[in-house]
């Protein structure tokens, strides 16, 4: 007999990853996230415009990027599926016969999901940025106006699209967490999508900025897409990544309380 | 074995088994057996409330931060605006020169210019220059007493919007149009008779056109009449795209110069006073001049309703009170969803159109039955928000005052908005039978949007199409003060007012013609699909 490898980890992983692309819907549910984060970036690109004359602030690779606000919502559902489903059909009972160390299995779900994430984010963002590029400049946000051209080179602009990538990351595995320790799809993707829009909303209807500004600092959504400015860097509620470290602690929050539960409850 | 031991089936027999009462309470049944379900509406509720409270008290502690501000003891640390006699809070300040008017009577005059100062320029020096708001008025008013906030009718030249007739805070009627030079002067007519004030404009002082009549309940027999000027704070709006719009409001001026004035009817004082109307709540800048039978009159301020966000932030509207329906909302939209999505995940949706083979009745009788739950929901969520919430906030910070109807379409509105949403969430949980996806769908349809629209990710004009088209135009039911076409102001989503493109029902009704859409679509399928 071959002994497993460190804690049965490579197993777990290759199991996971057997698991995970022969669902049909992982496939297009990822593909789906990458098409809509890029129409919706370059839709408002498109309906951004300063008339001539007029000040304008646009920060161009936030717009480009706004389509993540919708893509996070399909990277969500994949990262909810992906324990869900094994508690809807009762898979996880083999899986747990399979491999007792439950650390380890969701070890493995997360290691795979941060991938698939990260894959499709990086898609989805480098053709955001190209979108974003090729669509501004025809609006006139152009060298001669006094807005660069979005480019990777540049170094906030590459924060901003390198962040977008593990801010999908983060929100896979948040989802991830919250759908080990509730086990519910509906449930887990309501609470998912509840945490992510609920700060920005609750933080724009609240009169007084001392509360707004707290809100926007710790919304896991708010404080995360900080990671996109290029302008206007002071005004922002937090920097860009002690935001995207905010939306790591709410990540690693959600997994250990997954983690608990399944350790702690019977499949 | 005889034919006769074998009993025929006979349809006729059991009309009072299967039919739709029985398959409603069936589906009842179902709903209200699973706990889960019953404490996810219950949780709405809370959810609902909760965030309520957290908005109206939230913003109460601006005001105690606020220092050195207009300070009132017996409201907290805010100056209320005074409330017009249609119940809304109103700007009601101008510069008035005035003689009490007995009786019927009216007054005729003749305006030959209207100019003004507006600020230039940002910083804390404010600077002027020649220039006009563009509702910059003045013109001659027929008020029930010198009480800011009381009954009138005014005619008016305005600087771009031509001659004016305007009652009671919110009524305005256009008269001529085009702007007011020497060359092209403007006579303005008003006329007393009882209750009823008449206003009259013409061009050349012979042929009069009548612009409007208005009826002023309790007008006491002896009013203030006389001349008038107000010129509305003046505002640069920036809109910056990606971070929203801002803008600046500093007191602008006009000086209008009228000629001809004549008088008809009992005016027993015989001179004129001039004062400035509402100091509290304009600048208080204003004066009159008197030569001959030419006055000049300067005012600032405005005689219009007020508007949310101009008094710097410290006010609120009741809709603030319901930020927690995004929260309800997606509590009743799991919850919706899941009515249908479990059945197929258990198998049950077999046994439920074995039982009931007629399938869009099945369907018919969930969503009356989580519609219905879904509406009794938002109902006492949205009610309770309301009422403690204006509790919690009362004193501490401005909330502006609503009519008891526009408060009852607020919160019947929200119950609506509940409702609908949940059919979507059942419609949508048919068509994908997937809760995951159905769950994150209808989320995204409808709190998506308002994210990107209101809380200023997109330009304003996309903005405005986002909240026109997709479901979360609904809530424009939760508009609680309308936009004045007669008020410059930021009538914008994420503003202090919560503007919405289209009327509160209208938009409702867009939510509707997406549920329709979705519940046409998840019957056709629900009847084609083997289950």
């Amino acid at each position: 007999m071959r002994l497993p490898g460190w804690l049965g980890l490579s197993e777990a992983l290759h199991a996971e990853w057997t698991k995970t692309r022969t669902i049909a819907s992982t496939g297009w549910l990822l593909l789906a996230a990458i098409a809509l984060t890029v129409a919706v970036g370059a839709a408002a690109a498109a309906a951004t415009g300063c008339p001539s004359g007029a000040v304008c602030q646009v920060d161009p690779a936030k717009v480009s990027l706004t389509g993540i606000d919708l893509g996070q919502a399909v990277v969500a559902i994949v990262a909810v599926l992906a324990i869900s489903n094994e508690y809807s059909t009762g898979m996880i009972r083999i899986t747990l016969s399979a491999m007792p160390r439950r650390t380890v299995v969701l070890a493995a779900k997360a290691a795979i999901l941060t991938g698939l994430a990260l894959a499709a984010g990086t898609a989805a963002v480098l053709a955001s940025v190209l979108a974003g590029r090729l669509i501004l400049s025809g609006h006139g946000f152009t060298a001669a106006h006094g807005y660069e051209l979005l480019s990777l080179g540049h170094g906030d602009v590459l924060r901003a699209a390198a962040g977008s990538v593990l801010y999908l990351a983060l929100i896979a595995l948040l989802s991830l967490g919250v759908a080990t320790a509730v086990r519910d799809s509906a449930v887990a993707i309501g609470i998912v999508l509840g945490l992510l829009y609920l700060f920005p909303i609750v933080a724009n209807v609240v009169g007084d900025a001392q509360w707004q500004r707290h809100l926007e600092q710790i919304g896991p959504m708010t404080a995360g897409l900080a990671i996109q400015a290029t302008t206007g860097l002071s005004s922002l509620p937090i920097g860009p990544w002690a935001g995207l470290g905010v939306l790591a602690a709410w990540s690693a929050a959600a997994l250990l309380a997954g983690g608990l539960v399944l350790g702690l409850r019977d499949a | 074995m005889t034919a006769s031991t074998v009993s025929p089936y006979r349809p006729g027999q059991q009309t009072g088994r299967d039919g739709f009462a029985q398959l409603l309470r069936a589906e009842w049944t179902k709903f209200r057996t699973v706990r889960g379900w019953v404490i996810g509406l219950v949780v709405a509720v809370l959810v609902m409330l909760g965030l309520g409270l957290f908005g109206a008290g939230g913003s109460s502690s601006s005001c105690q931060s606020t220092s050195g501000g207009p300070a009132r003891s017996d409201q907290g640390c805010f100056t209320a605006p005074p409330v017009g006699p249609g119940g809304e809070a109103v700007s009601d300040s101008f510069y008035f020169v005035r003689q009490p008017l007995s009786g019927n009577g009216s007054i005729t005059v003749r305006v030959t210019s209207l100019t003004g100062l507006i600020p230039s320029g940002h910083g804390p020096v404010l600077r002027m220059r020649p220039g006009l708001v563009p509702w910059a008025k003045a013109g001659i008013i027929i008020k029930a007493s010198t009480q800011p906030g009381s009954a009138y009718a005014a005619m008016m030249i305005t600087a771009d919007h031509g001659v004016r007739m305007q009652d009671n805070f919110t009524g305005d009627a256009a008269g001529q149009p085009g702007a007011v030079t020497a060359a092209d002067p403007r006579w303005l007519r008003l006329t007393r008779s009882g209750d009823t004030i008449t206003g009259y404009d013409s061009a050349d002082g012979t042929h009069w056109t009548q612009v409007g009549t208005v009826a002023l309940a309790g007008l006491p027999p002896t009013v203030q009449a006389g001349l008038f000027a107000a010129s509305p704070a003046y505002q640069a709006i920036t809109r910056s795209l990606g971070g929203g719009e801002n803008g600046t409001i500093a007191p602008s001026q006009d000086t209008a110069v009228f000629d001809d004035v004549s008088l008809s009817g009992t005016w027993p004082a015989g001179r004129w006073t001039g004062d400035y109307i509402g100091a509290a709540y304009g600048s208080g800048i204003g004066g009159y001049r008197q030569a001959g039978g030419r006055f000049t009159v300067i005012g600032s301020g405005d005689i219009a309703p007020a508007v949310p966000g101009q008094a710097g932030g410290e006010d609120l509207t009741v809709t603030v009170f319901l930020v927690g329906t995004f929260a309800g909302l997606i509590a009743v939209i799991v919850v919706a969803t899941m009515f249908i999505t479990a059945e197929y995940r258990r198998g049950l949706i077999r046994t439920t159109l074995t039982a009931s083979p007629r399938r869009g009745r099945v369907l018919a009788a969930k969503a009356i039955v989580i519609g219905s739950a879904a509406f009794v929901t938002g109902l006492a969520g949205a009610a309770a928000a309301v009422i403690f919430g204006g509790q919690l906030a009362r004193g501490r910070v401005y909330v502006f005052p609503v009519s008891w109807l526009t408060e009852l379409r607020m919160v019947a509105g929200t119950a609506a908005l509940v409702a609908v949403a949940a059919v979507l969430a059942l419609a949508v949980g048919t068509i994908v039978r997937r809760s995951a996806a159905a769950v994150a769908v209808v989320i995204v349809v409808i709190v998506l949007p308002y994210l990107l629209g209101v809380v200023s990710v997109l330009p304003a004009g996309a903005a405005d199409w986002v909240l026109r088209i997709t479901p979360a135009a609904a809530f424009a039911v939760q508009q609680a003060i309308p936009q004045y076409a007669q008020v410059t102001a930021l009538y914008s989503p994420g503003g202090p007012g919560g503007y919405f493109p289209l009327a509160p029902w209208a938009g409702l009704a867009v939510l509707c013609g997406w549920t329709a859409i979705a519940v046409a679509l998840a019957l056709v399928l629900l009847r084609r699909r083997d289950a």
